[in-house]
């Protein structure tokens, strides 16, 4: 298989988190298979924060649950601080999860709603049997301050009393009482509304750089992940179109990473906006197309683009792209 | 310009277990003949409830509205339920944020779509599947044909959003209300939808209302701004106006909020700390006060009434930004 490209990896030794080409694949109603994620290799750093970009249904939160091992992988390779936990049983698995958590996209949802706010964020330390009550309590006194609820508050209500910003701190603090080494975050500030959400972003990246974390943060918004990321890598009906850092991302290589740049709206009416440059929406990744995935939609496609999946490579220091006919 | 739509000091209130909860607090707004309005607010400041309520969509016991809401000449507030549902469609048509919700999931596209057209147009059934081709085509959706064979779920969020939008413009209305249209959309597919929006409001001479919290979406594509803070007009000008000169801090903060590409990467966020009023709670002073960074003992005291500062900007405000320049 072609495209895959692999040359945007860094020094296997030093990564916290290392994926190599990664395939997952789902069944539809009819039985036929086909690929969410196709063949994706990144790697994260410890204490950097990397974000995956791309439209709904570019795999975006299938690689984030294939990280974490929430689903079956077909193949390729997930490696958590030198341990690879692909080829894991289940017990063994178990063992390694504490070290990576993940908080999602509907947080009232991922919350029980029959148990206390105190009995949320405990529930980790009791499973794995962390601390005495004592321990315990104050640990959780301190996770609800540090994301800036008062625990003497909100202790004994449940989470159904709580605005969805409040319940994403609330499975913040849960996701953290492990002290995870990775936390990966799946459109966490996706259905809040913009003052909010910039409430969140600010823990995350505290609370990040309070515990050491790496982050894997999926969005679909490229202005919220040039606030928190280190490294950005754009996604793609299953595949990576384009790594490069948040300073490149408004000079990319890619043109679908372009679209991207000119869709975010801005808020200043002075700037006349573009209109959308893209139309419709991506290919069923049932029949991907042939060659690059994205050639459906760009304006530079040539008939290279249908006879060879382009690998990425790098343009600029930093910066790797897998288009035949990059932005230069 | 000609008010086609004016709410006049409307006031929601819903009886709670816990008190009465003041949802809107005397907003008055007016929209002009071919305009387009944004309304702008956080969760719970009151900006769907106050068009919800002016389209008579909140009824019941539970529920006290005063105030007035008038469509050209004509008086909404005590219209009976059948009196405004001949208005709805052809006056005043809906969008709203959740498309999977407003769609019945059983029924296939074409056949709810189209029993709308023959109860509402009186169309016969081919003519209605004319017409539904040719709105779906409208609203540029590919394949219409195979489309409306299909069940809500099998389509993308934004392809359930065209077919609302197919739907809401099908009576030709005066005024499209569009309640977050694109909150739960990509960014990519929120760009496709607003530039629709826009088109069809030339192409229809619709006047247009978009509800949103997020000021960033109608910078583009309104003609004015309202802002709406805990159940009051906050802050109300003309867009290029209220982004040069801001005079309400809320505004600022909220403008102040939103990601943008010009921001240098890995600066932390601004943020509103704190969280809007409690509408349950009897308040005093400037509802904003406790979250405002200028705020004064007079502000934490005494309500500001709006103020006019010339050519339609009012704020609400004792302190205003960009004052004595």
């Amino acid at each position: 298989m072609t495209g895959l490209g692999k040359e945007h990896l860094r020094q296997a030794s030093d990564a916290l988190l290392r994926v190599e080409d990664l395939v997952v694949e789902y069944k539809t109603g009819r039985g036929d298979m086909f690929q969410a994620v196709a063949g994706v290799s990144f790697d994260i750093m410890p204490n950097e924060t990397v974000a995956i970009v791309g439209e709904s249904g570019c795999g975006k939160s299938t690689l984030a649950k294939g990280v974490m091992q929430l689903l079956t992988t077909k193949s390729g390779k997930v490696v958590l601080s030198g341990v690879e936990i692909t080829g894991l049983g289940k017990e063994e698995l178990r063992q390694v999860r504490p070290n990576m958590q993940m908080i999602f996209q509907d947080s009232i949802a991922s919350l029980d709603p029959h148990m206390t706010v105190s009995q949320i964020v405990e529930q980790p330390l009791k499973v794995w049997g962390r601390g005495t009550d004592q321990e315990r309590k104050e640990k959780i006194e301190d996770l609800l301050k540090s994301v800036n609820l008062d625990p003497d508050v909100v202790g004994n209500r449940k989470s159904t009393e709580f605005s969805g910003g409040q319940c994403q701190r609330i499975s913040i603090a849960r996701a953290l009482a492990l002290e995870p080494k990775l936390l990966v975050c799946d459109e966490p500030v996706s259905s809040l509304d913009v003052s909010i959400q910039a409430q969140i972003l600010n823990i995350i990246r505290e609370m990040k750089n309070r515990y050491g974390l790496s982050l894997l943060f999926i969005s679909h918004d490229l202005a919220v992940v040039r606030r928190i990321s280190d490294r950005i890598v754009v996604m793609y009906l299953g595949k990576i179109c384009e790594v490069l850092t948040p300073d490149q991302s408004l000079s990319p290589a890619h043109h679908y990473t372009q679209a991207l740049v000119l869709a975010v709206p801005m808020p200043d009416p002075t700037i006349r906006r573009q209109r959308a440059v893209l139309d419709g929406e991506p290919p069923s990744p049932m029949y991907p197309p042939t060659g690059c995935r994205f050639r459906t939609r760009c304006a530079a496609m040539t008939t290279i683009c249908a006879e060879q999946e382009p690998q990425l490579r790098e343009v600029s220091p930093g910066q790797f792209v897998a288009c035949h006919h990059p932005i230069v | 310009m000609t008010s086609l739509f004016s709410i006049n000091n409307l006031a929601v209130a819903f009886h709670t277990d816990r008190g009465e909860l003041n949802a809107v607090r005397g907003v008055s707004l007016e929209l002009n003949s071919g305009e387009c309005l944004g309304v702008v607010g956080e969760s719970g400041s009151g900006k769907t409830v106050t068009w919800r309520a002016a389209m008579g969509l909140l009824r019941g016991q539970k529920v006290k509205i005063t105030g007035s809401v008038r469509l050209r000449d004509r008086e909404l507030i005590d219209l009976s339920a059948e009196e405004l549902r001949e208005l709805w469609g052809t006056e005043i048509a809906m969008v709203f944020q959740d498309p999977m919700t407003a769609l019945n999931p059983v029924r296939r596209i074409g056949s709810q779509f189209s029993e709308a057209l023959i109860k509402r147009l009186g169309l016969s059934k081919e003519d209605a599947n004319i017409r539904m081709l040719e709105l779906l085509r409208m609203v540029r959706l590919p394949d219409p044909k195979s489309l409306i064979r299909k069940y809500p779920q099998q389509l993308s969020g934004g392809m359930r959003q065209r077919v609302m939008i197919a739907m809401a413009i099908a009576c030709k209305p005066s005024i499209l209300l569009a309640d977050e249209p694109t909150t739960a959309l990509d960014v990519t597919v929120q760009a496709q939808v607003l530039d629709l929006l826009g088109d069809l409001r030339k192409e229809l001479s619709m006047s247009m209302v978009i509800v949103t919290h997020d000021l960033g979406i109608v910078a583009g594509y309104s003609d004015r701004i309202a802002v709406l803070y805990a159940g009051e007009v906050v802050e109300l000008a003309t867009t290029t106006e209220l982004f040069a000169n801001t005079r309400m801090p809320y505004t600022q903060a909220l403008l102040n909020s939103i990601p943008k590409l010009t921001d240098s990467p890995g600066s932390p966020m601004q943020v509103i700390e704190g969280a809007p009023p409690d509408p349950v709670l009897v308040t005093t002073g400037c509802f904003f006060a406790p979250r405002c960074q200028y705020a004064t003992d007079r502000c934490r005291a005494e309500h500001p009434d709006l103020v006019d500062s010339g050519d339609g900007h009012i704020y609400r405000c004792f302190y205003p930004l960009g004052k004595g320049k």
